[in-house]
């Protein structure tokens, strides 16, 4: 546990410090935000559209985050002093999936009230707790499979692409969870007060089964 | 890997495939009723829904053999991985592709969202598309081995859930017009699903037995050729995807 | 079996019958193509096997200790 804390506090002291996954992902969210207006050619938009706007530019700007997750490790000899170490090899599964989730929490601190200032139509109610729990549980998805695909690829010739290629087919019913939980919620007439519980529960058991399922192989990726 | 031999009963193996397709296109065509909505056009049913089911089952079984590889580091159960996903693939696109034609004969388009074993298909496929490249990228065949393992049951276990997901979200938006398996087929058109699925499943266990039995073949003549002239790792062919 | 042919549907060539033969002959090509893949893999299966013989024969006429190594292999 204090394993994981150590390897996060370093990557969490890299980004201060040097600050460059971070703003590249907030700039490349509000930006896609921006695109859309154009591409939809609309002034603002409201419901399922609005949710499936917003979970492609997450989706697009945690790509950037998660194709840097493992760079600095392999580039800087992190992986072979990590094996050295007397810890569970699960710490750095843990470590890295919360270093992304806590970028994401901060992208997302930006990138909402981007999208409500740009796209979103005014007077929506009270989306913001139920899409707060909707995001939660979408950053832990996003979190587990961007490790788990980023630790496949970092070994791999093609890095880069190899990532995404096999990142964004596995997210696909998550995201299709988290489009369809917060669309309700964005609606400008009849908005229920909650996400609905069958989505939002899709989204819980897909977290579920992937966290276990990660935690189970994470091992096999860092054997020398 | 000493003894192993996949070509012991093959040949029944193949023999009963033959039977069981043979048995199933005549039944397909003589003996099940033409389904009352869409005539004539539903009998690519008993081919599109074998085929998809099969190639989904191949996916999940190409992730168990992957376990297998996981727990033992024996490079055989690796290559029963590779060649299970690659028929899987196989059989995938065939059923994609008898889907399409049925979508296009039934409703007029080549491609159609509101079925969702097509379209939880689709990303099955363009997930396992990754395979190939995955495992062409990483040189060291250990490694390669291990990390194209750790895709398999990931996405071994992704099949499920992708099913699950996709079915929820088009099941009540549309109404389901395609009636699939289970208790909404009249019992003719149920033994001739079962016979076709059937042999749609021998055929899967033939095609991936034959496949074994040549890469077998192969690696044992490479190893041959080590130990009788003794050769360094002999490598003609460079980088290679497919375990060796 | 003339009653299994008379109750025989007559396969309808219109529309229909077009694209159920066409789902039908894409499969059966699919599995031909892979059949004749296999086919070639065998063909230079058995070419490295020959190729094989003859290098090991080379070798075994060469030296003394390489005809002994191989042949308390055979």
């Amino acid at each position: 546990m204090s394993a994981a804390w150590a390897v996060l506090r370093k990557d969490l002291r890299l980004e201060l410090r040097s600050a460059e996954t971070l703003p590249a992902m907030v700039l490349f969210a509000v930006v896609t935000i921006v695109i859309f207006h154009f591409a939809l050619n609309r002034d603002t938009i409201q419901g399922q559209e609005a949710a499936g706007v917003f979970v492609i530019a997450l989706l697009f700007a945690s790509m950037l985050g998660i194709n840097r997750l493992f760079v600095a490790e392999r580039e800087q000899g992190g992986f072979d002093g990590f094996l050295l170490a007397p810890v569970d090899r699960g710490a750095m599964l843990l470590a890295k999936a919360s270093a992304l989730y806590l970028f994401l929490v901060v992208l997302e601190v930006i990138a909402v009230p981007a999208f409500k200032l740009f796209l979103l139509q005014p007077g929506l109610g009270r989306p913001l707790p139920g899409l707060i729990a909707v995001l939660a549980l979408t950053n832990l998805a996003l979190s587990v499979i961007g490790t788990l695909v980023s630790g496949i690829a970092v070994h791999t010739r093609a890095r880069d692409l190899i990532g995404p290629m096999i990142g964004l087919p596995l997210l696909v019913p998550a995201l299709i969870a988290s489009a369809r939980a917060a669309g309700p919620i964005l609606q400008a007439t009849h908005a229920p007060a909650a996400p609905p519980l069958r989505w939002v529960g899709t989204l819980a058991l897909y977290d579920l089964v992937f966290a276990l399922l990660a935690y189970a192989v994470f091992d096999f990726l860092l054997e020398e | 890997m000493r003894s192993t031999t996949y070509g012991r009963g093959l040949r029944s193996l193949s023999l009963l495939t033959v039977l069981f397709i043979a048995a199933a296109l005549v039944m397909v065509f003589f003996y099940a009723p033409l389904d009352a909505e869409q005539g004539f056009v539903q009998k690519i049913f008993y081919i599109h829904v074998p085929l998809a089911i099969v190639s989904l089952c191949g996916f999940v079984f190409g992730g168990l053999m992957a376990i297998g590889y996981l727990r033992t580091g024996d490079r055989a159960w690796d290559m029963r991985s590779y060649v299970a996903i690659h028929m899987a693939l196989i059989f995938g696109i065939g059923g994609l592709i008898s889907g399409s034609i049925w979508a296009k004969a039934s409703w007029g388009h080549w491609w159609v969202w509101n079925e969702p074993t097509l379209v939880s298909f689709l990303i099955v496929i363009l997930l396992f598309c990754t395979y190939q490249p995955l495992r062409f990228s990483i040189e060291d065949p250990e490694r390669q081995a291990r990390y194209a393992s750790v895709f398999a049951i990931t996405c071994g276990a992704f099949v499920p859930l992708n099913f699950i997901a996709v079915s929820q979200a088009t099941q009540f938006v549309h109404p389901r017009v395609l009636t699939l398996t289970g208790a909404h087929l009249p019992p003719a058109m149920g033994v001739t699903f079962l016979v076709s699925m059937i042999g749609i499943t021998l055929l899967y266990a033939t095609l991936w037995k034959y496949e074994m039995a040549a890469k077998n073949a192969r690696s044992q003549l490479r190893r041959l050729r080590r130990t009788l002239l003794g050769e360094d790792l002999d490598r003609p062919y460079g980088r290679s995807a497919a375990p060796l | 079996m003339s009653q299994l042919l008379a109750s025989a549907p007559a396969l309808p060539l219109g529309h229909a019958g077009k694209f159920v033969a066409a789902a039908y002959i894409v499969v059966f090509v699919i599995v031909l193509v892979y059949v004749a893949i296999m086919a070639i893999r065998a063909q230079r299966i058995e070419r490295d096997l020959d190729q094989l013989q003859r290098d090991v024969e080379a070798a075994r006429a060469g030296s003394e200790r390489d005809s002994e190594r191989s042949g308390s292999l055979l």
